[in-house]
């Protein structure tokens, strides 16, 4: 079955006819081209789909397109200004926070959610004063970026990067 | 030999760095193709035995489906010698998870939900899974059939040596079977019309992939393409072109030109593309008062699959590790009907380091003797078994300086002592070593542009390490001029022949191979070059080749944290620091043995690959079930190296990275887990319950 939707993608309007099956991030890659957001479980188990999904960071592969008509989506490629990109991104290039590249689209989305979680200050499992507002250290960042899986293993220069980008 | 560097963030920023931070780097599934179709594989449900039918009538009444494959009518392919090439060419099944099908169709939707509808009957034969020592299935690979292999090994009289001997140790090893699970899933699209057949797939090395196929599918090389200028990610598992590739291109044939894309699921990822297979290994270690090394003996014994031959060798591990008289190393192989293993992330070394390095360290305590003491007193003058003398080897100095940088002076070595909280607290050590390999035969070709740039053009692989980068370094430093001078393009036959991403061996052999290029171009060309003239060459050979033992080390330091109540096993703190010649690109090898050590950590502490005998297959085949290090289970790591110009190893006088940053790692973190317990586990993963039995 087949249903119109639109969504906003990087600031552009698409409208397309999409399978009730498919999944955002089908219908971002395999019918939009935009490929930034990647695949690499399309279960919800890696974090290579994260996208910002009407502003909160979101794995693209365990929600239906339909699901989400006239929704807001924002990429790293949407991320990034024409010639400048995104603080987070400019800090994982400072520090080498990759190596293949295929994790990284989802961990500079998942980062720049995860920033603006703790600015809102949402605790998270190693927060131990929830009525402070959040100190983004070590542990936090590791913890909250714990989604996004690395087999690359640059975490140590991802938590440099985001803290850097942090402040 | 200066002092240790520490790697900041000198050396260039990665070339494609822009790129993979916004995710505009066409990986292989991502290229725009026109019109393409999706496949779905269909896999095999029984562990040995054969179709009996196969019924496809539902499947292909599904609207928008193309074609539907299996043995019945799938395309003749010829024998190149890889089993798992000869996809749909029987009905025989040899694992569970082999491919026998496939569904071409409009959309993957439409693709995967026909693929359930695919009626497949089985005739079962018994079959065998279990890896275990037992006769009927352990054999000796035949060394002489194979140059990649060495024999098994005896010198000296090992069995007087351990009884005399006044210390002995004789333990026993096991690590499980482990997937490489790069993030990128093994892709490819493939496109065959009238101009040939075009793959864009993820590979370690382009041209392999196309030698490979040439034969199977009885095409010229010069009619098939292969292009993967990124991959993401591979550790191995993108060395050889798995069964899916040949899958793919009997698909392409047959939908006139369309292009045909196929994407691995992370399951059958668990089931297609290789992995480390488990081991279980003994070493007797027998040593003086003094704690020199009287007798070394280690024994393995490994998976491989029966319908392919995988034969790792771990226990050569300790042929050139330590000075002992006497040594004996055997390597077993167990078949089974189970998928064939293959590299992953320094085969063998991984492994049999872990064995070794754990057991030197049982010595240690057994004799009272401070581990990196016992380990100085053992370090040989010569390439133990060879003689040949070592072209640099400084695990003295990355002993030295690690223990130094990481306080291992203030240790405490009586295991079990130190408590905070809930915690048990220890530290180990280990040591690591990976062979320098070159790979001959790479081309290059350098040209000058009419923009004044320089074009340098080699068909190598960037799988992530950082190559793009350090090779357009090396193009520049041979140029003089500036690293923006230089467009370097890799990753695809349209450029000259380069070996394969693996052994470590990229900067060695691609390296040579463009410093001796641009020593050809410049001698052919001068200093001022005309416009658009080029030279393709390829590396002088190196004269040293053979008259040295050649390998990196390191020296891996670990914290362990092992909670009292739960065993759960946390590492805060790893400093690896490592002596590998030259470091072309600081900013990138250190990432390169970040990534190793942290692969490393995840190996100690998660990975498994559960099998299930009674049905042959991995139980825990995705993401969630086999877990990988994540973010919060990675603490402090610090990586340095020491200072190293090895005349002989190569041109470059870079020794290979990629892999010794994980060698070691386990036995590290083994070794910090007993200090901090007591307790001595001698299975990998080192899970909570293995501290509470
Ligand atoms: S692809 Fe969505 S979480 Fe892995
Ligand atoms: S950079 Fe390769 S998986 Fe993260």
């Amino acid at each position: 079955m087949d249903s119109e939707i639109t969504l906003r993608v990087d600031g552009r309007r698409e409208t397309l006819s999409v399978d009730t099956r498919t999944t955002l991030l089908d219908a971002l890659r395999e019918r939009l081209g935009v490929t930034s957001p990647k695949k690499g479980c399309d279960h919800g188990q890696c974090g290579a789909c994260t996208v910002l999904l009407d502003g909160r960071r979101a794995t693209s592969c365990l929600t239906f397109a339909v699901a989400n008509d006239d929704s807001e989506v924002v990429t790293a490629e949407g991320l990034a200004e024409e010639d400048e990109p995104h603080p987070v991104q400019r800090a994982l290039l400072d520090n080498d926070g990759f190596q293949c590249g295929y994790c990284t689209p989802g961990q500079v989305c998942s980062a720049v959610g995860m920033l603006d979680e703790a600015k809102s200050g949402w605790p998270s499992y190693v927060t131990e004063d929830l009525d402070e507002s959040v100190e983004l250290d070590e542990d936090e960042i590791r913890e909250r970026m714990s989604g996004n899986l690395c087999r690359c293993g640059a975490y140590a220069n991802i938590v440099t990067a985001i803290r850097e980008a942090a402040e | 030999m200066t002092g240790a560097t520490r790697a900041t963030s000198q050396g260039p920023e990665r070339v494609e760095g822009r790129a993979k931070v916004t995710g505009t780097a066409p990986y292989a599934f991502e290229y725009p193709v026109t019109d393409p179709l999706y496949l779905h594989p269909l896999r095999a449900g029984i562990a040995r035995g054969r179709i009996a039918s196969i019924d496809t009538a539902a499947a292909e009444r599904v609207d928008g489906v193309h074609t539907v494959l299996t043995h019945h009518n799938a395309d003749a392919l010829n024998p190149v010698g890889d089993p798992e090439l000869a996809v749909l060419q029987s009905d025989g099944i040899d694992f569970r998870g082999q491919l026998v099908g496939a569904v071409v169709a409009e959309t993957p939707e439409i693709a995967a939900h026909a693929a359930g509808l695919v009626d497949i009957r089985y005739e079962r034969l018994p079959h065998d899974s279990e890896f275990r020592d037992d006769a009927n299935i352990v054999y000796t690979p035949d060394a002489d059939a194979s140059p990649m292999l060495s024999p098994d090994l005896e010198r000296g009289d090992v069995d007087t040596a351990l009884a005399e001997a006044t210390h002995t140790v004789d333990v026993t090893y096991t690590t499980p079977p482990e997937h490489h699970n790069p993030i990128e899933p093994h892709a490819v699209i493939a496109t065959w019309d009238d101009d040939g057949l075009t793959l864009h797939d993820s590979n370690q090395g382009s041209h392999l992939v196309r030698d490979l196929l040439a034969p199977l599918v009885g095409l010229d090389k010069e009619r098939i393409s292969v292009i993967a200028p990124h991959v993401g990610g591979a550790f191995g598992s993108k060395g050889m072109p798995h069964g899916h590739v040949a899958l793919t291109v009997l698909a392409a044939r047959r939908t006139a030109g369309r292009p045909v894309k196929c994407a691995l699921s992370r399951t059958q990822m668990f089931e297609l593309v290789g992995y480390r297979p488990p081991t279980r290994q003994r070493v007797r270690l027998g040593a003086d008062s003094d704690g020199r090394l009287t007798a070394t003996e280690h024994d393995s014994l490994e998976q491989t699959s029966r319908f392919k031959q995988y034969a790792e060798q771990s226990a050569s591990a300790s042929r050139e590790m330590y000075a002992s008289p006497n040594r004996r190393v055997t390597n077993r192989l167990a078949a089974l009907d189970v998928p064939a293993p293959t590299w992953m992330r320094a085969p063998g070394e991984a492994s049999g380091m872990y064995a070794l390095e754990s057991a030197v360290d049982e010595l240690a305590v057994r004799s009272g003797i401070d581990p990196i003491d016992l380990r100085l007193r053992n370090e040989p003058e010569v390439a133990p078994v060879s003689g040949l003398p070592f072209s640099s080897r400084n695990l003295v100095a990355c002993l030295r300086q690690g223990a130094e940088r990481f306080g291992w002076h203030e240790r405490d070595p009586r295991p079990g002592t130190r408590r905070e909280g809930d915690w048990f607290v220890g530290t180990g050590v280990a040591a690591a070593s990976f062979p320098s390999l070159l790979f001959p035969g790479s081309l290059a070709t350098i040209r000058h542009e009419s923009d004044g740039k320089y074009r340098v053009e080699i068909g190598a692989a960037d799988i992530g390490t950082g190559a793009r980068t350090a090779l357009t370094q090396l193009a520049a430093e041979g140029l003089e001029v500036p690293f923006e001078a230089v467009e370097l393009r890799l990753g695809s036959t349209e450029q000259p022949n380069a070996g394969l991403a693996g052994g470590s061996a990229g900067t060695a052999s691609w390296g040579s191979t463009v410093v001796d290029a641009v020593r050809a171009f410049r001698a052919e060309h001068g200093s001022d070059p005309g416009e658009g003239v080029e030279t393709t060459a390829g590396a002088a050979g190196n004269p040293d080749l053979g008259k040295y033992a050649m390998n990196a080390y390191g020296a891996q330091f670990a914290e362990v944290r092992v909670h009292a109540d739960t065993g759960e096993v946390r590492v805060p703190r790893m400093l690896g620091v490592f002596a590998a010649g030259r470091i072309v690109n600081p900013r990138t090898a250190h990432s390169q043995f970040l990534g190793g050590m942290t692969m490393g950590i995840s190996m100690a502490l998660h990975e498994h690959s559960v099998v299930d005998e009674r049905f042959g297959h991995v139980v825990n085949h995705d993401l969630a079930g086999y877990h990988i290090a994540s973010n919060a289970d990675v603490g402090s790591i610090e990586v340095s190296w020491v200072d190293e110009h090895d005349p002989h190893v190569n041109p470059v006088g870079a020794k290979g990275i990629g892999e010794v940053g994980i060698v070691g790692t386990a036995a590290a973190v083994g070794n910090a887990a007993h200090h901090a317990t007591g307790v001595r586990v001698r299975e990998l993963p080192l899970t909570p319950d293995k501290f509470l039995r």
